[in-house]
């Protein structure tokens, strides 16, 4: 086989994520084939780019076009010819002469089993897409049988490193759990958690820099946590929401939406408008979220290279004012002319 | 150099070697343009952040120069000195794109390393550091905030860091230059479009009769020939009964100004005051007439222009309030009234006749704001993909594409102008917190788990002295008011510094502290720098004897 690195895994590198699109500038090319087609990429091109590049489909869940791959969720992998095991396609460097099959049998086996694993033992009624790939995949996640009840609040966040409970067999085991609801801003359903880590480095050395959250414990009592587990407001937060904004299954989610999630007055399907954030100079795109004539969510595209996604406390939660207006505009016209 | 904005584009921070974040808390007052000074960090830059306080900004950095509030031009000056001195100005860009360096030498010349260090609190050796890496870096850029034009001398202020830039030749080439970032969405924009009582819009000068005609040609009307008043010349104005009526656009002048006491004064002498709002604002009580207005960022159609000069699309999400019209239908219906029928322009009418008139910005319609995502101007033509930094004419071969010469300016060290004293023997300076924004009208309107109301920060050493614990009550006195508030103590402030923001004015009136001595070309007032005392407030110690008897209910409250 071919299969001679041209150098170290440059992708692995933190300045060549796709944000950093100024060193996009490799004079040099690869050319692979994939699912029999062949397809040439600049040198430190991700397999899984290259896929995007030809349009072939991989699901993902831990990869982001704006963060470093952490290989955490192993769905995108993909068989590559000479490779002993298979290979996350979201980090592995496409190589000149690289023979990669998406859709082999060994590759869905075993997304077949991540999904399996997965969705046996966390709550994924809103990762978008999921479903499908179940579907797609065939995957069973209840023949590990009915799920554990969930365990009573802060009991994994006591787990102690190295200790495990004889596992009960009648139950698959699951990570379910009460949500944390600690503040007005966001809320932490750690039941629905894949541990991505998609968290920890948007709040960590990605975008905010912040380090309020890491993963503790061990096997599969690892879990998202801040520094002893304190109550968000007692960790370094800033409440930038830039953990919510890549967060995959709605583990993280604004209190807004997870209050009107529990309402029944969310809808997925609603309008949004790209505008500009009303506080500082730096101009960071909002997308406005609009159900029912109200903002009820701000985000910021992945793509835009300003924000790359990431807002401030202001711009993610500080929009409320604009509603906070219907009775100040009767006072204004009741007292205004005097 | 001419043109007021940024010089580099945020994406340049990401890829420089050396910056200097002087007078800037960046960190917390714009977040997201830190996390592209983050990247610049995680790939080799070098960050110095010059600030009275060690702010979370200056925890990034690799040396913090934690000088004296407003001891700014004489740190600047002494840099340039050594920089001179050590051989390592950029003679062949002086020469060819700049003018007045003789005078600025002989003006840098008294400032040592130790008249520097005595003025700043800054170590000389540190200085001579901070400016020989400058000097030496191959790309190098000064980033600044309201710590720079916060002041009596903010031009003064920004003219010593934009002459290190033309020393060294740290301008116009990429990842070098000079920043100011911008405090509100806008700011920038509010320039663009002429709204400075100096300049017509696109920077055009009022008083240049070439300019003029211009506009007074597609206007059809005389355009009075000098410039007008600034904020602080306005209330001086008002003060003298020259200024009787006043037309305030979404600004809390009541509360956002200096002398707060002063200002809502003078506001209430006014013959008639015209305030249009989206909320019922302290200045909007005091009005004759309020016009309830559209939050346009949301609820309208327009453009902001932001720090990088990039003019970007706000769009309407929700429809305003009952009864809050669209900003530009509520002037059209006000010049009506006033005998002028401009008929209903929409946001992109005025857009284009901007575009038509002021130079820089032909390039930039609404169809191509859209594709492209926003343009930094300039850019002159529809073909023009906008221009990421300014200046690098000045390196151009061709003297006559070089154009014309970027000046040094010579200025000088003065100092706040409130020093601190016996009776008043601290530095009060203000600035923003992570959560919250100027006066609190639209960061007020959220819950925040990081609200923790205004304070009194002080250094531990302060605190010991006083005798006060963190959380108890203080009284805060300067020469034009006094207020309470309780403290709050900050291990990132030096002795003698007392720290405080405008964010909380309902509760604490900071502004009722501060000093209105303004620049005389800015008009921007000394937010950063007055004297206060600071005293501890005790409760009567047999307050709860008192309050068990019945008497006491009288004037308790």
């Amino acid at each position: 086989m071919t299969a001679v690195h041209t150098g170290p895994l440059v992708q692995l590198q933190r300045p060549t994520i796709a944000t950093d699109r100024s060193r996009r500038t490799a004079a040099r090319t690869v050319t692979l084939t994939i699912d029999a087609q062949s397809v040439t990429v600049p040198e430190g091109t991700t397999v899984l780019a290259a896929c995007r590049e030809i349009g072939v489909e991989i699901p993902t869940l831990c990869f982001l076009d704006t963060l470093h791959p952490v290989n955490a969720c192993r769905i995108c992998v993909v068989e590559v010819e000479g490779a002993r095991v298979l290979v996350p396609s979201c980090s592995r460097a496409a190589e000149e002469g690289m023979v990669v099959h998406t859709d082999s049998p060994r590759v869905k086996h075993s997304r077949k089993l991540v999904l399996e694993l997965l969705a046996s033992s966390v709550d994924l009624s809103t990762t978008p897409q999921v479903a499908e790939w179940i579907e797609a995949y065939d995957a069973k996640p209840q023949r590990f049988g009915p799920p554990a009840p969930p365990a009573p609040a802060g009991t994994r966040e006591a787990a102690a490193p190295g200790h495990h409970d004889e596992p009960d067999v009648r139950y698959a085991a699951t990570v379910a759990q009460p949500s944390t609801i600690d503040n007005e801003l966001y809320v932490r359903d750690y039941a629905k958690c894949i541990l991505c880590y998609k968290c920890v480095e948007a709040c960590g050395p990605d975008h905010q820099n912040t380090f309020a959250i890491a993963v503790a414990g061990r096997g599969f009592d690892a879990h998202i946590s801040t520094e002893f587990a304190v109550p968000l407001p007692e960790s370094a937060c800033v409440y930038c929401g830039n953990c919510i904004a890549v967060c995959p299954t709605g583990a993280l989610m604004a209190k807004t939406e997870f209050d009107m999630r529990a309402d029944g007055t969310w809808r997925d399907a609603h309008a949004t408008t790209d505008t500009i954030c009303p506080y500082c100079g730096v101009g960071c795109t909002l997308t406005l979220h609009v159900i029912d004539g109200e903002i009820v969510k701000a985000t910021s595209p992945l793509e835009n290279p300003i924000t790359q996604g990431n807002l401030c406390i202001k711009g993610r939660f500080g929009w409320r004012f604009v509603q906070n207006r219907s009775a100040a505009a009767e006072d204004v016209r009741g007292n205004g002319a005097h | 150099m001419g043109a007021g904005g940024s010089t580099s584009s945020y994406e340049e921070a990401e890829h420089t070697d050396f910056v200097f974040l002087w007078g800037s808390n960046a960190r917390e007052a714009h977040p997201i343009w830190f996390h592209h000074l983050l990247k610049g960090i995680q790939n080799g830059a070098t960050l110095y952040v010059v600030d009275p306080r060690r702010t979370t900004s200056a925890q990034w950095a690799d040396v913090w120069l934690g000088l004296n509030v407003g001891s700014d031009i004489a740190l600047a000056n002494a840099m340039a000195r050594e920089i001179i001195h050590a051989g390592l100005a950029h003679e062949r860009f002086i020469e060819r794109a700049t003018e007045n360096f003789d005078a600025y030498r002989t003006a840098v010349e008294p400032y040592t390393l130790e008249f520097a260090e005595a003025a700043t609190g800054v170590p000389a050796a540190v200085i001579q550091d901070a400016a020989r890496r400058y000097a030496t870096a191959d790309r190098a850029m000064i980033c600044w905030t309201l710590g720079i034009t916060e002041h009596h001398n903010a031009v003064d202020n920004v003219f010593a860091l934009v002459n290190l830039a033309l020393l060294t030749g740290h301008v116009g080439r990429y990842g070098c230059g000079c920043n100011p970032l911008r405090g509100q969405n806008n700011v920038q924009g509010g320039g663009d479009m002429g709204a400075l009582p100096n300049k017509l819009p696109g920077f055009q000068d009022v008083t240049n009769p070439e300019h003029r005609a211009k506009y007074e040609k597609a206007w059809g009307r005389d355009i009075i020939p000098h410039d007008g008043w600034n904020l602080t010349e306005m209330m001086d104005a008002m003060g003298r009964g020259e200024l009787t009526a006043l037309y305030v656009i979404g600004e809390n002048p009541a509360q956002s100004d200096a002398d707060a006491t002063h200002v809502a004064h003078l506001l209430e002498t006014l013959d008639h005051l015209v305030v249009q709002e989206i909320f019922l604002t302290k200045t909007a009580q005091l009005a004759d007439v309020v016009l309830p207005a559209a939050a346009t960022w949301a609820e309208g159609e327009g453009t902001v222009t932001n720090s990088e000069r990039r003019v970007q699309r706000v769009r309407k999400a929700v429809e305003p309030p009952a009864g809050a019209a669209d900003e530009i239908w509520i002037m059209a219906e006000l010049a009506k009234r006033l005998g002028y029928d401009w008929g209903h322009p929409t946001a992109e009418d005025a857009w284009n006749e901007l575009r038509s008139l002021a130079p820089g910005l032909q390039g930039m319609s609404y169809a191509r704001l859209e594709a492209l995502g926003g343009i930094q101007w300039p850019c002159p033509d529809e073909n023009h993909p906008g221009t990421k930094f300014l200046h690098a004419r000045l390196w151009d071969e061709d003297p006559a594409k070089r154009g014309k010469l970027a000046k040094f300016s010579v200025v000088h060290h003065e100092g706040p102008v409130e020093q601190p004293d016996e009776a008043y023997p601290f530095v009060l300076t203000t600035g923003r917190r992570l959560e919250s924004y100027n006066t609190g009208v639209q960061s007020g309107g959220y819950a925040s788990p990081l609200h923790r109301g205004e304070t009194v920060d002080m250094s531990p050493e302060d605190a010991a002295r006083l005798g006060v614990a963190a959380g108890e009550r203080v009284r805060v006195t300067s020469r034009r008011g006094s207020i309470e508030a309780p403290v709050y103590v900050d291990p990132g402030l030096r002795a003698g510094v007392v720290f405080m923001t405008l964010h909380f004015p309902d509760q604490v009136a900071t502004n009722l502290l501060t000093i209105n001595a303004s620049d005389p070309l800015s008009g921007t007032a000394e937010f950063k720098a007055c004297a206060v005392r600071v005293e501890p407030v005790r409760p009567v110690p047999s307050m709860r004897a008192y309050r068990a008897e019945p008497l006491a209910a009288a004037g308790d409250d």
